[in-house]
């Protein structure tokens, strides 16, 4: 097996046993030889067949990383002191220029050095709860990442129904409850979806109206990269904003809008755009490779969104206290004002879905 | 008992539940007549009733005596039978549905002195049936209208626009040999003037059917009319023999049992079903594959001939050893020459092996080529040269269900079905039992009982609920074969343009195949070479059901041969071809010939449909003839027709159509080249809708009622004149298509075509 590392600028190959890669300990010592920095800590991290950056640090996970590389093993080394831990995870090589960029010339970006407590990026996300700035307190948007996990999604819907507030008073309306986990399933595993929780959403499309099977191809077809908004059965495990406490801060409902709506444009662009995990042609019956995009006619819009893209990609899993404050008690003129803005959100989707 | 007076009024007739009738005189004196004859006609041993009689006379002397029923209860009680009597001549006309009623038709002169009949209607459950009485031997009349479509079940549709007058007029000729058997009386039924303008073009609406015919259709006007019928059941050796028809007329056979109509939904073999038809009208070579893997390719003869079909067989599987099929064998053929009858002849023969059913058929023309995909893989038969190019297998060697055939599902349905009736036949009997309160029933049974209600309040209790999972490469029949494309483009460099061939498969692969085709004047020489070039996964691995390549003006290929007759401008080889892949859930845009996706449309993450049938449909404009655009014409499985821009797959307009608990309606759905369709809305009948402001097919007739009556009929008569004036009237000022047509709502001008079931 034939291995490429990346160190800086530095290119080096060579080759291992398949069958016998030894432990990791070796394989750190190998790497340090080959590129002469004996004495240099470095975070070891691979592509795998994703195309994700994932870091080597024990001998579980390069065994993992010997047995799936096919055929080249693709190493990057960086020093751990300017190495950038952001760059690991999900989806991060389809973004190739800037992690290469990134890895590359660290010194080139300018960020804010990352407090380490742990190292969250030594694991690939499976779920999280998104957009909690925006939403109704009521409400969860949870992203389940199927993408690269063997774990079946595993719940199932149903049928129900639920009841609203409307300007002529209580109503029963039709819904779409989750009706079962399967135990070891990822919904289950993230504790983020019960039994009877009421879906709302599908990756921005409002469900109402929709039957039960509809919404089941939705979900379906959106099961790479699903994003559903649930009102949780359970409302007791709703995340209290700090801006309940500070309820009468002085902000107009009105004035936080814009300020949330590119928040919630790249959650969704970051949606589509992971969902976007390209297919894969074989040429000739050569190596499967990731069909790339097409260059776009209209380059300019293009890459400016890749680039908001990338910078609010932190953005997304833990809402920046600044916006928090921007926001005033949730009620219920502000859920209304809030799915607007998420209407307005999606139609900017629709134009970049078909662009 | 019901009764028929003679027409002088001198005597009467009367029929009896006993399956007899007898003839009554009739005077003016009260005393009790004595009959004239009293008859049982199929005696001796019990008949059943006869239900309704006529006393015809004519001037010869010999009555008609026609009567339904009375056929021997134990031998034929199941017989839905009419008889006709006239003289020494009898025949019962056997139906193959229940008769609902049926009359005569015989002189209309009030003073003519004689009935002389001259026809029989008859409407049975499922057709009209008319029968000449003049003509000896009592033939059956053509129908020109309310043709039975379901004479066996219709399994598949194919329509073809625009059909070349020279192929049109042999295919008549080949079906007008058919109908020699029938009478030459012209209909004896008139239902008013059909004051619709000729049709602009000569359509072909062709319907395979489970007993393994092919029924061509003139689908040009409003009615549709039977021009020809093929039947691929002579190239194989089944059970049923052919000679073994009812329609032999033994002569000491009693009751003379005569079988009439066309209606026959049984069939011998199942096998024989037709699944797939690809016509070419330009070259009139047929392709027609069924459920057991055959695959037939046709030519038109316009004689008689016999002729050895050349019979091939295409190993699906190949490498793939050590699986068993557990479906129903292939299917025998016959040694040595076969006659067929003028019309389409079989000439090459290829049986799929496992013969699962045929899944997708392409067929061109101009290279001579036929590709055929089944559950397992597809392959590709030269049919010039009568040589299996290749074949490719798209099974997942994990796939079991898909191996084992259909066998074992339909079991499982079967048992399933069968569980539930026996499921609600037993909460019946134990509700009856519960009510009732007898004493007599065991123990047992009231175990039972509680059992069976324990189960369905956990039946209600558990809510209908969907999985949520992704697909994944290890899903059930992911190697079916949904679609295959011959296309000529650049696969592998863009400098040099070859024939391809295209297949998409149910778990979201393409591949595509360079194909090397001799030039015509090696064509017999050199072998035509196949290689793999492409091989697309689509990640999200939703079935796919259509793949199309745009040339450089981003217009579709034109069909094989269509170029060559000048009714297509060639294709632009010189911008860059794009590849649109549709599955059920995306439409997706890629370049050719190195593929990078442009663009896509996600069709089901963003409304929750997915696509049933897809197909590129011209919209001409009604202003001007030289103006025309294609767009994809998209059906849902909610029901929905999508109108989606080519090439920028923008959704132009969306239509209810089709109920979406329909299925059957929705599955037979077949859309025309030209924006309109067809899908059955009951076994019998298609339902006519148009996408294209520019061609509509209206049915618009005159009824002219005798004004004999009140002047209410006059009224009616111009109520309906007025009515036509106004749909058409409409159908002008719809001008031009998009805005108009939402305005309007006039969209789908649905029309039906063969309204017999009422």
């Amino acid at each position: 097996m034939e291995c490429l590392v990346m160190f800086g600028a530095e290119f080096r190959r060579f080759s291992l046993e398949r069958s016998k890669p030894g432990k990791f300990e070796e394989f750190y010592g190998l790497l340090q030889h080959v590129h002469k920095i004996p004495n240099v800590d470095v975070l070891v991290g691979y592509t795998d067949i994703h195309g994700d950056l994932l870091p080597i640090n024990n001998d579980d996970n390069y065994h993992k990383a010997v047995s799936t590389a096919n055929p080249l093993l693709r190493i990057f080394i960086q020093r751990k002191e300017d190495a950038d831990y952001s760059a690991f995870g999900t989806d991060t090589m389809t973004r190739k220029k800037n992690v290469l960029s990134n890895v590359l010339r660290p010194d080139n970006h300018k960020k804010k050095p990352h407090i380490v407590i742990s190292m969250p990026q030594d694991f690939r996300p499976v779920s999280s709860i998104i957009d909690v700035d925006i939403l109704p307190e009521t409400h969860r948007r949870v992203r389940l990442y199927k993408y690269g996990t063997d774990k079946p999604l595993g719940f199932y819907i149903r049928d129900g129904s639920s009841v609203r507030v409307t300007p002529h008073g209580l109503e029963k309306v039709p819904g779409i409850f989750i009706s079962r986990l399967v135990p070891g399933g990822l919904a289950q595993s993230t504790g983020l979806l019960a039994v009877n929780d009421e879906v709302l959403e599908v990756n921005g499309i409002e469900v109402s109206g929709k039957s039960l099977d509809q919404v089941t191809d939705m979900m379906i077809a959106n099961s790479r990269n699903l994003i559903i908004t649930v009102r949780p059965a359970n409302q007791r495990n709703n995340v209290v904003r700090n801006s309940r406490t500070s309820g009468s801060s002085g902000q107009s409902t009105e004035s936080s809008l814009p300020s949330s709506t590119p928040n919630i444009l790249a959650n969704f662009l970051q949606g589509e755009e992971e969902s976007d995990e390209e297919d894969i042609i074989i040429e000739d019956s050569g190596e499967p490779q990731q069909i790339p995009k097409a260059a776009p006619t209209s380059e300019s819009l293009e890459s400016l969104t890749q680039i908001e893209l990338h910078e609010s990609t932190q953005n997304g899993f833990l809402p920046s206290s600044e916006m928090n404050l921007n926001h005033s008690a949730g009620s219920v003129s502000m859920e209304y004002e809030v799915q607007d803005a998420e209407h307005k959100s999606l139609e900017e989707d629709g134009t970049i879905i078909t662009l | 008992m019901l009764s028929e007076k003679v027409r002088d009024g001198s005597k009467f007739i009367s029929c009896h539940y006993d399956g007899s009738y007898t003839q009554w005189p009739v005077s003016s004196d009260n005393r009790q007549p004595e009959p004239l004859e009293n008859l049982v006609p199929y005696g001796p041993f019990p008949c059943k009733a006869i239900s309704k009689i006529y006393w015809q006379t004519t001037k010869n002397g010999l009555p008609y005596i026609i009567f339904q029923g009375g056929m021997p209860r134990a031998s034929y009680g199941d017989r839905h039978s009419i008889s006709v009597v006239h003289g020494s001549q009898q025949t019962a006309f056997d139906f193959t549905s229940r008769v609902i009623d049926f009359f005569i038709i015989f002189s209309s002169e009030p003073t003519a002195e004689f009935d002389d009949p001259s026809a029989m209607v008859v409407l049975a459950e499922e057709e009209l049936v008319v029968i000449d009485l003049k003509t000896a031997g009592w033939p059956a009349v053509h129908p020109p209208y309310l043709a039975s479509l379901h004479c066996s079940a219709i399994t598949c549709s194919h329509h073809v626009s625009n059909i070349p007058l020279k192929l049109w007029e042999r295919i008549i000729s080949a079906g007008s040999k058919q109908n020699i058997h029938y009478s030459n009386m012209p209909w004896p039924i008139d239902g008013g003037t059909n004051i619709a303008p000729d049709p602009p073009q000569r359509d072909l609406l062709l319907t395979g059917h489970e007993d393994g015919t092919v029924r061509f259709w003139d689908a040009s006007g409003v009615c549709l009319h039977l021009l020809y019928k093929l039947s691929t059941v002579r190239v194989f050796l089944t059970d049923a023999d052919p000679n073994d028809n009812m329609n032999t007329l033994g002569e000491d056979e009693w009751p003379p049992l005569r079988k009439v109509g066309t209606f026959d939904p049984y069939s011998d073999d199942p096998r024989l079903g037709i699944q797939k038809i690809y016509l070419c009208k330009y070259s009139g070579y047929l392709a027609v594959a069924g459920t057991a893997g055959q695959v037939l390719v046709m030519e038109l003869n316009d004689e008689d001939a016999e002729h050895v079909v050349d019979h091939a067989e295409a190993d699906l599987l190949q490498d793939q050893e050590g699986y068993r099929w557990k479906g129903h064998e292939k299917l025998k053929t016959r040694d040595g020459p076969v006659r067929f009858e003028a019309g389409f002849q079989p000439f090459v023969l290829v049986q799929c092996q496992p013969p699962a059913v045929v899944t997708s058929l392409a067929l061109h023309s101009e290279w001579k080529l036929v590709a055929f995909g089944t559950s397992h893989g597809f392959g590709l038969f030269d049919h010039q040269q009568k040589r299996l190019v290749f074949v490719k297998c798209t099974l997942h060697p994990s796939d079991q269900l898909a191996l084992e055939g259909p066998l074992s599902r339909v079991k499982s349905l079967k048992k399933s079905l069968r569980q539930s009736f026996r499921r609600i036949r037993r909460s019946r009997v134990s509700s009856r039992k519960r009510r009732g309160g007898s004493g007599n029933a065991s123990e047992v049974q009231e175990a039972n009982a509680k059992f069976d209600q324990d189960a369905l309040q956990e039946m209600e209790l558990a809510p209908v609920q969907r999985k949520i999972e992704a697909r994944s490469a290890e899903d059930s029949f992911t190697g079916f074969v949904r679609t295959l494309y011959f296309a000529d483009t650049f696969l592998r460099d863009s400098s040099r343009h070859c024939p391809s061939l295209w297949a998409g498969t149910n778990g979201g692969t393409v591949y595509a195949f360079c194909l090397r085709v001799p030039p015509a004047e090696r064509r017999m020489d050199e072998p035509v070479r196949a290689e793999q070039a492409k091989e697309i996964q689509l990640m999200h691995r939703a079935p796919v059901v259509g793949i199309l390549v745009l040339d450089g003006r981003s217009t579709p290929l034109p069909e094989p041969l269509e170029v060559a007759h000048d009714l297509s401008k060639s294709p632009d080889m010189q911008g860059s071809h794009q590849l649109l892949v549709v599955s059920e859930e995306q439409f997706k845009v890629f370049t050719l010939p190195k593929v990078s996706s442009k663009l896509k449309l996600k069709l089901t993450a963003l409304e929750g449909c997915r696509v049933r049938k897809v197909t590129v449909a011209n919209f001409g404009s009604c202003k001007t003839d030289d103006y025309s655009e294609n767009d994809l014409a998209v059906l849902t499985n909610l029901g929905d027709i999508q109108i989606i821009s080519l090439p920028f797959l923008k959704l132009q307009i969306r239509y209810p159509c089709i109920r979406k608990e329909d299925v059957s309606g929705i599955a037979s759905c077949v859309f025309t080249k030209y924006g309109q369709g067809f899908y059955l809305i009951s076994p019998s009948e298609f339902e006519r809708f148009s996408l294209s402001t520019k061609w509509l097919v209206e049915p618009r007739c005159i009824v002219d009622v005798p004004e004999v009556t009140s002047n209410n009929h006059v009224h009616n008569k111009s109520g309906m004149e007025n009515a036509a004036r106004k749909s058409r009237a409409s159908g002008r000022s719809s001008g031009d298509y998009g805005e108009d047509e939402r305005k309007s709502g006039r969209l789908m001008e649905h029309a039906l075509l063969n309204d017999e079931s009422e």
